[in-house]
């Protein structure tokens, strides 16, 4: 017993030297506010990638110039590893942040486990009111806002026009004509036509949308990944690496896409607005007219790709709500948006903002405007997130041809099957 | 990841606390021998001994809280339906009290039956074994050679023993640029040489060969200290005498420098073992068990089960680690015993 006593006490102990080394994050974080002054310091973790994150930094800290009493404090996490890292900080509580920018595919898993503070009544009133229906649903669960959605997305594709003129073809409509735009690449500059990230199930959507499939069907609880269209869809992509279209890898497809698309090595990739600031350093883009986004292609049934975006949320056990509510509403202000739309391309997620010069005279915009409003909307369940890694497994079997397209659909439903417990 | 470290060191430190509670207890019980009743006898051990009890208690302390409780708590999680929605937390303010339930032994049966165990428990053993063997045929190689006088051996020293320098992590990214099929220099050079671009991390073998080969390259240095260590102590005149005796150089190793070097290989062979089999960074770094999942061995895929699934399954992920440290321990005794059955003192 004795033992035991002391065995706590040391874990006490441990506890206590613990928060006290991560202690200065939050230390003067308190919901004081002196005279109605919002006060403290809002730590927000951004996942932006690297060609973004400057301008987001930037931005961020700009807040202080509407409250001087807070600081920003701007942490970047990569994207890859950030769902991983929030939910450790989340449950722990400790180094916790107060705002993040949440994938739209994240929202409803943390709020669902309590994480999420709810967005204030008139916030939420003006969500409602004042931003892309289809945006601000992901931002909902039960009922309930959580989020406030800061930008959306689609897939595009995305070509090097002088690659494709040289080769005197348009930008294909359909994987059919893909496939033979490819051919007439090849034929005349000896490049690859296409650039299929095959290390990322996000990228598998387009294919699944494609012949008229799901991954799932949220209304009535069933796995669709491994019907007719999910075998059709694995059979597509697969189709596009074996008849010589596209080039693909199993690890470090986001490098090597930007790379091979941005040296001119491949013609032509499929992506969204968070690619555009990167692809525009490269030297085939130096001159921006050179980059052409066009609808994805279509499969047998119709060309559809994933709707995305990220939205903000704050954690709800963050000591400085009110001013991290505040930050919150400041990012995803019009003027805010309209800046991140003007320097990285990004689709502004208020309806107005698509009203601004600087939004209408965006080349990219325009594009994505459109194709995000035609987007498939995902089902925001809490599983959402979670389907994508057994996806990535059976994916990337399939496009390497280290599994059959009928055997990758299968194993993919059975993972699906036992994340979802209960679904059809 | 918590995993793989938590029981490398479970292991080493086992040893350890063994040692120490052997050596705590020796008194104890010669003391028990001698007085019918144990209690006093325990109390006059701690009279006469109560320093050497006041030296050994941080140490068994700290290994109860660092290790003990967490294992007695993951065997018991592995024995509820523990999951993220169902545990404690507390957020800011709020406090939420933990509702899972016990459920026996149905995540064993759960895992147990599913293939996927066994699909990673062969490539684990046979990841770990090419590992190991490959690793410790190169150190006894490199240790052989530098176990002599030539100039400038500090040096090859120095350079053999960098791998083992650098920040595990920092190795296994710098092979992945080296590995990648496009962009990197492996390729390029294979491809100055004519030979067409090997994809190293995209197709199933070759990804296999890949962690393979950066698991042997970060692994030599650790065996080639030991056995240069095992080969330095072994006297200098047995191999006078054999070589006075007409025996030739191959003899010499096979009769002298292999008997020699057997305690010392011995426990570089268990330890590498029970390491190799829990080495996740390199394989998690490396291929993220893929493509596919074909390079997922015993401990990514613990890591897999937890991490990714949402509500993340800690009950599932305990069973996964208890069936991992259960297997070790197999393997550690059947271990032993042969060395016993050898005639080893171990």
């Amino acid at each position: 017993m004795r033992r035991g006593i002391a065995a706590t006490a040391l874990v006490a102990t441990l506890a206590l030297a613990a928060t006290a080394c991560g202690g200065d994050t939050k230390g003067d974080g308190g919901d004081t506010k002196a005279g109605g002054e919002l006060s403290g310091t809002v730590t927000w973790w951004d996942t932006s990638n690297d060609a973004e994150k400057a301008s987001f930094q930037k931005i961020a800290e700009a807040f202080t110039a509407k409250h001087p009493k807070v600081t920003v404090k701007y942490v970047n996490v990569p994207y890859g590893d950030a769902q991983n890292k929030v939910k450790n900080a989340f449950s722990s509580g400790s180094e916790a942040p107060d705002v993040i920018r949440a994938d739209v595919g994240w929202v409803a898993d943390f709020a669902s486990l309590g994480y999420l503070d709810e967005v204030p009544a008139d916030t939420a009133k003006k969500v409602d009111a004042e931003f892309l229906s289809q945006a601000a649903a992901s931002g909902k669960y039960e009922g309930k806002t959580y989020a406030v959605p800061q930008v959306i997305d689609t897939l595009g594709l995305f070509y090097n026009k002088k690659m494709l003129a040289d080769a005197g073809v348009q930008p294909p409509k359909t994987l059919e004509e893909l496939k033979t735009a490819a051919a007439a690449i090849k034929a005349k500059t000896g490049k690859t036509g296409l650039y299929l990230r095959g290390d990322d199930s996000y990228w598998f959507l387009p294919f699944i949308y494609g012949e008229g499939g799901d991954l799932v069907d949220a209304k009535s609880k069933t796995v669709t990944v491994d019907n007719a269209a999910g075998v059709k869809a694995f059979k597509a992509a697969r189709d596009l690496v074996t008849s010589g279209a596209a080039v693909t890898n199993a690890t470090d497809g986001w490098t090597n896409m930007q790379t091979a698309f941005k040296s001119g090595e491949v013609a032509m990739m499929i992506n969204g607005p968070w690619a555009v600031a990167d692809s525009y350093a490269g030297d085939q883009f130096k001159d921006k007219a050179n980059l052409g986004v066009a609808p994805v292609p279509a499969g047998s049934a119709k060309a559809g790709a994933p709707q995305g975006g990220h939205d903000l949320a704050v954690y709800a056990g963050s000591k400085n709500t009110a001013a991290a509510h505040a930050f919150v509403e400041y990012m995803t202000s019009q003027e805010v948006q309209v800046q991140s739309a003007k320097e990285l391309s990004l689709l502004p997620t208020r309806t107005a903002a698509y009203e601004q010069p600087d939004v209408k005279a965006s080349e990219m915009v325009q594009f994505f405007k459109p194709a995000v409003d035609k987007a498939v909307e995902r089902a925001w369940i809490p599983e959402n997130g979670s389907l994508f890694e057994p996806l990535k497994v059976e994916y990337t079997k399939a496009v390497t041809g280290a599994s059959s397209p009928e055997d990758a659909a299968k194993a993919a439903g059975v993972e699906f099957r036992k994340i979802l417990k209960g679904w059809k | 990841m918590a995993a793989d470290t938590s029981q490398s060191v479970a292991k080493a430190a086992g040893a350890d606390a063994g040692e120490n509670s052997g050596a705590a207890r020796g008194p104890s019980r010669a003391t028990a021998n001698g007085n019918p009743r144990p209690g006093r006898g325990l109390g006059r051990a701690l009279a006469t001994h109560w320093y050497a009890w006041a030296m050994v208690a941080p140490v068994v302390l700290v290994l109860g809280v660092i290790i003990g409780w967490p294992l007695v708590r993951g065997v018991y999680l592995s024995l509820t339906d523990a999951n993220e929605r169902n545990v404690s937390r507390t957020i800011g303010v709020r406090h939420i009290e933990a509702t899972y339930e016990f459920v026996g032994l149905d995540n064993y049966t759960a895992v147990l039956g599913d293939p996927v165990f066994w699909q990673r428990l062969v490539w684990t053993v046979l990841w770990t074994v090419a590992c190991v063997s490959i690793t410790f045929v190169l150190g006894l190689a490199l240790a052989t050679m530098l176990n002599r006088q030539f100039r400038g051996r500090a040096a090859y020293r120095m350079a053999l023993i960098l791998p083992w320098a650098v920040p595990g992590f920092v190795s296994v990214f710098a092979w992945r640029f080296l590995f990648n099929r496009d962009n990197g220099i492996l390729n390029k050079v294979l491809d100055g040489g004519g030979i067409s671009a090997v994809p190293w991390l995209d197709d199933p073998t070759w990804a296999k060969f890949s962690v393979i080969a950066v698991n042997v390259w970060l692994g030599v240095p650790f065996m080639m200290v030991a056995l240069l260590g095992g080969l330095q102590s072994i006297p200098g005149e047995l191999y006078e005498a054999a070589e006075m005796d007409g025996a030739r150089p191959w003899q010499r190793f096979r009769h002298i420098t292999l008997p020699g070097l057997r305690a010392v290989s011995m426990t570089v062979i268990l330890l590498s073992t029970i390491w190799t089999f829990n080495m996740f960074p390199v394989i998690f770094l490396l291929t993220r068990g893929g493509p596919g999942d074909s390079t997922e061995i015993l401990v990514t895929q613990a890591f897999r089960e937890a991490f990714i699934a949402s509500p993340r399954d800690f009950a599932g992920s305990a069973t996964w680690g208890v069936l991992i440290l259960a297997l070790l321990m197999i393997f550690a005794l059947v271990y032993r015993r042969s060395l016993r059955k050898q005639g080893e003192v171990w």
